[in-house]
């Protein structure tokens, strides 16, 4: 009943710099076109020169001879501006960005680059907290179920992610807060209240994520365990702490929309994430 | 209608239990309130009135069940300082500005119970609050160690207090000195010391402040009706009471509330009666028959109502009190009204003995000040505090001293201060601390399967953040199964194992488990069990797995390898080579075992595993804990897995699915796979299909001749490691029943 763009991704956009991670960011974004069988741009801020041409040729032939599928774009400026605006004018839906795990102080500089990518790119962002040469397998996702209207088209893309990916098991997490459940554990009386509101609000979530999984069509589903799961923690932030105790491989998240007062909230949320990223995350728009 | 007929005759057949227990404690609150009064300079029935006044009231608006209210220990320091200091010396106008300052403290404890703030009280660690206790304690000893000895007229701060000891002693050795009243001092502390060594029934009934009190009015009337000589101790050395106790109040004077003296005054009574009355409910409901919880913000709304009241009575402040509330448990105290009673028999005792009362020398309340004081400060503390660590020993001191020398506020403050640098230190970093201090480091939720409640801190967990792991604590009920994960927290402080420590205690009452696991791995700073852990290397590192310094979780292991004449070792083994031949651990990196237990025979055992998933890639740590046994036979390699759970298969991927002829039931629940279809439907017998069908779904993995048993991957609690290790010997003997070789034999189909 609804209609799904038949790839995802069409065009994965990566930015490189010339940094021992180059290798490693290049064979995961080639991968991921693998994966998608879609078109792949690499971006580099800063001047070309033959050596560096040579380099990327050289790590790119090993891949493809398909020099529609590659497309090497050179420019020079400010790297958050110049990767957002490619991305745009090139209309990539993907934006690849190799993280560090957390950020120091000394790497903070990287890592502010990611954040404004993330937080202003028009298109999907995947950030990879440790690009590799080799393949890694993405068993187990862990999606956000948040209430949220753009939690549906969320869920939908993250099942053909997850076919594409070959994952086993899916997870979606309902974030359960304390605000939500209203009642302050005080005493034993208080204390069977607040576990019968937090019965209630598990199966309401749940039967709202059951909802959305009805929609998704059943060959999407196939071969993939579907798992929902409440947490109680707060909000956007819980979900990454949660992806690390289950060992998930993608955590996949609700894109900040920054219209309303409430999506300032939420983009909040995301900062969290991105402070200290759990595993590899996927920001879907 | 029925259920609260119930109710009623519970309570009307509860009551004269509760009854008689509050006329235990009223016999100890009576001396104790005359006593702590005067130990803070105020008029010695002002502590009565508090006992009064926060027995009616907290017990009709209390939100705790058996706890006793009425004047505190801790705060004599504080209002002894406010009384002799807010009007320079003069006692009396002294007295009467701080009826005003414990009213308005009054107010701002209801603030704290309404706004439900009660939580905040765990801000504090744990170290600097014993060494704030012990400072009052020594503060009260110093202090009333002169009184007991009849040398009231001493002043001055506490270290000179303390050091004028041996001159207060030399005096009694001059004859002008009234030594029979000193001697009733000693006699009394003598009385307070050896009264629980004394087992008799009949005199244990009468606890021993009230044997105190007893014996000095009795010398008093022994003097009056038998001796020729005058009663041989000064009125000055009496307690006094004045006539008209219940239509004369003191009028309070508010003028000063504005002044810094003041305000800093009523912060410090709230600050410290808040404290004194959450660690008193904690303790108190540890010893619940009834095993409830209290409502602690609505204890602290009527405790400060119950302030309020009794300042404008004249009454100093109520807190709830520890000691006496044990005594209430203790002879039989199930509910309120024994709060309630004790304030009743309290007022009889004023009304009806008011002629004693004035008989009782002033040494011998002193005595039993002197005794508390000696308890707050115990030597025995100290110990338990430098086992935990020296870095415990130095906030210890820290705060000590610097109450002692300061005050209480800045005490406190001192503490919190020393233990956050001394966590900076441990740590070696100062930023790790204040990027992760906001985090909502806390990650609560109830496993789908078996409905435990996982709870998983990471980054750090010290007083600092600790209500943010409370809060979330106090939602698990206590019948149920928790789980607390440390793997992904750096460090934890002893502040925070304590108080886990606690609730590990109040779910084993309750018929819950709480199990903390996670901790095994991090190193420590000594041997205590709760010492402060930290994945952080100190620099004089206890070595981990030191037979000493086991967590619960490893002593219950050990434990559990005990009773089974197993053998337990904690140390890490990195040798797994064994493990490898399993299917699940092919693409994971084992980075070691450790907290394994074993038969003799090594046929059976179970392990904590850590490993990462895929060689080179650090990806992020798992620990689980696993079970191999070692089989007789050689039997085939299968993998069998719950229908549906595919993460543990995918390797397999190109393998179907055996199906057993004859029992659909099994195949619809299990995926099994293997090499040799044939072989395994063999030896899939009807026996082995029955058990793996009546009992709850373990991964099973063979791979030869080891068995690999296993459930999720994380760590197991104590419960699952007991039922795991039932469920593998109980595997074990049907496996090794089956005639494999002969069932083999008997197959012409299959050869081999």
């Amino acid at each position: 009943m609804n209609e799904l763009p038949h790839h995802k991704f069409n065009t994965i956009l990566i930015g490189v710099a010339f940094s021992p991670n180059l290798k490693n960011n290049i064979f995961e974004a080639m991968r991921m076109v693998d994966f998608f069988d879609s078109k792949m741009i690499i971006v580099h801020v800063g001047e070309k020169t033959n050596e560096k041409e040579d380099n990327i040729k050289k790590l790119i032939s090993g891949f493809s001879d398909d020099d529609e599928k590659v497309n090497v774009i050179w420019k020079q400026g400010d790297p958050v501006t110049v990767i957002i605006e490619t991305a745009r004018e090139n209309n990539a839906d993907l934006i690849m960005l190799g993280a560090i795990p957390r950020e120091d102080f000394l790497k903070f500089y990287i890592g502010s680059i990611a954040r404004k990518i993330t937080r202003n790119a028009h298109c999907s962002v995947l950030l990879l907290i440790k690009p590799s040469e080799d393949l890694r397998p993405c068993n187990h996702i862990v999606v956000n179920g948040l209430k949220d209207e753009a939690t549906q088209k969320t869920i939908l893309d993250s099942f053909e992610v997850a076919q594409n990916l070959g994952a086993q098991k899916l997870t979606i997490v309902e974030e359960i807060s304390r605000q939500e459940v209203k009642v302050i554990v005080e005493d034993d009386q208080s204390l069977l209240k607040d576990t019968l509101i937090k019965e209630q609000l598990a199966q309401k979530e749940d039967l709202r994520v059951q909802h959305i999984l009805n929609d998704v069509p059943e060959d999407l589903k196939t071969g993939i365990l579907i798992k929902t799961q409440s947490i109680f923690g707060k909000r956007g932030y819980s979900i990454g702490h949660y992806a690390k105790v289950v060992a998930a491989d993608l955590l996949i998240m609700n894109a900040p929309k920054r219209t309303t007062f409430l999506d300032r909230i939420f983009l909040h949320d995301l900062e969290y994430i991105l402070s200290e990223l759990p595993t590899d995350v996927l920001i879907m728009r | 209608m029925k259920k609260t007929n119930n109710t009623t005759s519970g309570f009307l057949s509860q009551l004269p239990k509760n009854i008689f227990s509050g006329f235990v404690v009223s016999l100890i609150a009576l001396p104790l309130g005359l006593g702590l009064a005067l130990a803070s300079e105020a008029p010695p029935i002002s502590g009565v009135i508090a006992s009064v006044v926060g027995g009616i009231i907290v017990s009709i608006f209390g939100g705790s069940k058996v706890t006793i209210t009425g004047p505190g220990n801790g705060l004599v320091v504080v209002l002894l300082g406010a009384i002799t200091t807010l009007a320079n010396g003069d006692l009396y106008q002294g007295y009467i500005f701080t009826l005003a300052a414990i009213i308005c403290s009054g107010a701002l404890m209801i603030i704290i119970g309404q706004l439900r703030l009660g939580i905040l009280s765990d801000f504090f660690p744990s170290s600097a609050i014993q060494g704030m206790l012990a400072a009052i304690g020594i503060s009260i000893f110093a202090k009333q160690f002169h009184v007991m000895l009849a040398n009231t007229s001493i002043k001055g701060d506490t270290i000179s207090l303390l050091t004028d000891i041996p001159h207060s002693i030399s005096l009694l050795f001059k004859p002008e000195y009234s030594a029979i009243a000193a001697l009733v001092g000693v006699v009394s502390l003598l009385i307070m010391f050896f009264y629980g060594k004394i087992r008799n029934k009949y005199f244990q009934l009468v606890p021993a402040p009230m044997w105190i009190v007893l014996i000095a009015v009795g010398l008093s009337y022994y003097y009056e009706f038998f001796s020729s000589a005058p009663y041989p101790i000064d009125d000055s050395l009496l307690v006094q009471i004045p006539n008209d106790v219940f239509s004369n109040f003191p009028t309070p004077d508010f003028s000063l509330i504005l002044d810094f003296k003041f305000i800093g005054v009523v912060i410090a009574i709230t600050l410290i009666s808040s404290i004194e009355s959450l660690l008193s409910i904690k303790a108190v409901d540890k010893l619940d028959p009834l095993k409830r919880r209290s409502n602690i913000n609505k204890d602290l709304t009527a405790l400060g109502i119950a302030s309020i009241v009794s300042g404008f009575l004249g009454g100093l402040n109520v807190v709830t009190v520890i000691a006496r509330s044990s005594v209430n448990v203790n002879n039989g105290g199930t509910n309120r009204t024994s709060n309630f009673f004790h304030a009743v028999f309290l007022i009889l005792f004023v009304v009806l003995f008011q002629d004693q009362l004035k008989r009782i020398p002033l040494t011998a309340l002193a005595a039993i000040l002197v005794y508390t004081g000696y308890k707050l400060a115990a030597p025995k503390n100290l110990k338990i505090v430098a086992k935990i660590g020296k870095e415990q020993l130095i906030i210890f001191f820290a705060t000590i001293i610097a109450t002692i020398t300061t005050n209480l506020i800045t005490g406190i403050l001192i503490g919190i201060l020393t233990t956050i640098i001394i966590h900076f230190i441990l740590n070696k970093s100062v930023l790790f601390f204040i990027r992760n201090l906001f985090k909502p480091n806390v990650l609560m939720f109830k496993e789908g399967f078996n409905d435990t409640y996982f709870v998983s801190i990471k980054n750090f967990s010290s007083f600092l953040n600790y209500s943010r792991l409370k809060r979330k604590l106090d939602t698990i009920p206590e019948n149920q199964d928790a789980i607390i994960d440390f793997s992904l927290c750096d460090f934890v402080d002893y502040t925070v194992q304590e108080s886990l420590l606690g609730y590990q205690e109040t779910f084993k009452r309750k018929g819950g488990s709480f199990e903390i696991t996670g901790l095994d791995i991090h190193g420590t700073s000594s041997e205590h069990p709760l010492a402060i852990r930290s994945l952080i290397p100190f620099s004089k590192k206890i070595k981990i797995g030191a037979k000493s310094n086991l967590t619960k979780r490893q002593k219950d292991l050990q434990n559990i390898a005990n009773n089974f004449s197993w053998k337990y070792d904690p140390k890490k083994d990195h040798d797994v080579s064994g493990l490898h031949d399993f299917v699940f651990f092919k693409t994971k990196k084992i980075n070691y075992l450790n907290n394994s237990i074993y038969d003799s025979k090594s046929i059976f055992r179970i392990s904590d595993t850590e490993f990462s998933e895929g060689e080179f890639i650090a990806r992020t740590l798992v620990r689980t804990t696993i079970m191999t046994i070692k089989l007789k036979t050689e039997v085939p390699k299968f993998t069998l897995d719950k229908e549906g759970l595919l993460e543990f298969i995918y390797k397999f991927s190109g393998f179907k699915d055996i199906l057993i002829s004859g029992h659909p039931d099994f195949s619809k629940r299990f995926f099994l796979l293997g090499e040799k279809p044939e072989k395994i439907k063999l030896f899939f017998t009807n026996e082995l299909v029955l058990f793996l069908e009546s009992n709850p779904y373990y991964h099973i993995e063979c791979n030869g001749s080891y068995l690999l048993v296993m459930r999720k991957e994380r760590l197991a609690s104590i419960k699952e490691i007991k039922a795991l290790l039932d469920y593998g010997t109980r595997l074990e003997k049907v496996i090794s029943s089956i005639q494999y070789e002969e069932l083999l034999l008997k197959s012409p189909k299959i050869k081999s």
